[in-house]
């Protein structure tokens, strides 16, 4: 079955960052699709390298990050969220006459419409919220 | 495009308490343009979204209510708002906004777009859903 995610909420606050995480995983182990997951309102605050938690707990922006390596995932970021909440690549940062980009690894920012195609293409469209 | 799915977007906050109304609001609108069947469900304190009336001013927030207006013309024809949430709210359809569309198959007639539906009518509807996006 073909999975698209949706994370509403931001990383370490709430509890859905991780289990859209773990709904991943376990989805792509059990021989399933998960081609895209969307991160809108807080949950664009996942899509920030320059998060730094302790050592001895999870890193959910890197653990999204070598996800989307290993298993091809398309991590998009709102770019209308983003921009409310500081989230830039270097094209949104020069844009916006920013010093500086934070979007980490394997994430891209893009519109809404992504969000609405892959609800269009998969067989199910998963919310993460609160 | 091929595919059209029916597509709900369950607003089930307050307005200006989060800001998960006004960016649902702006997916729907988006959403709007993908030729899909879309239709917006109101429960809980979802239902103070389209109260009539809005003043945001003491808040310093943006007081979007205005672009619900827009929703007809996007096609988004189908809002339902739960019975019960209104009345545990001590509301009527009475205290929401006006919101209606033109009915293209009717001589494009204004016909009021807010259906009143109680809890179990929803959940027929919300079953009938091939996506649905909850807020």
């Amino acid at each position: 079955m073909k999975f698209a995610l949706v994370v509403n909420e931001g990383p370490y606050q709430h509890q859905a960052s991780d289990t859209a995480y773990h709904f991943a995983k376990a989805a792509l182990t059990a021989g399933h699709e998960v081609p895209r997951v969307f991160f809108y309102h807080d949950g664009v605050n996942n899509g920030t390298r320059l998060t730094t938690p302790p050592q001895d707990d999870r890193h959910i922006v890197d653990r999204w990050s070598q996800l989307a390596q290993e298993a091809g995932l398309d991590l998009v970021v709102c770019v209308a969220a983003a921009q409310r909440r500081g989230i830039v690549d270097p094209d949104e940062a020069k844009r916006n006459g920013k010093d500086t980009d934070n979007l980490a690894d394997h994430f891209r920012i893009s519109g809404l419409g992504q969000l609405i195609e892959s609800a269009i293409q998969a067989d199910r469209l998963l919310v993460f919220g609160d | 495009m091929g595919t059209v799915k029916k597509f709900l977007y369950l607003n089930r906050t307050a307005p200006y308490g989060s800001i998960y109304a006004q960016e649902g609001l702006e997916v729907a609108l988006i959403g709007a343009a993908f030729d899909q069947e879309v239709s917006m469900a109101f429960v809980d304190d979802g239902v103070f979204q389209i109260k009539a009336g809005q003043d945001s001013s003491g808040t310093g927030m943006k007081n979007f209510s205005p672009t619900y207006r827009a929703l007809g013309d996007y096609e988004v024809t189908r809002l339902y708002v739960e019975k019960e949430s209104l009345e545990q709210r001590g509301l009527t359809v009475e205290d929401l906004m006006p919101l209606t569309y033109e009915d293209e198959e009717d001589d494009y007639k204004e016909k009021p777009s807010i259906r009143i539906v109680d809890s179990t009518e929803l959940a027929d509807i919300l079953a009938r859903q091939d996506v649905i996006f909850n807020y």
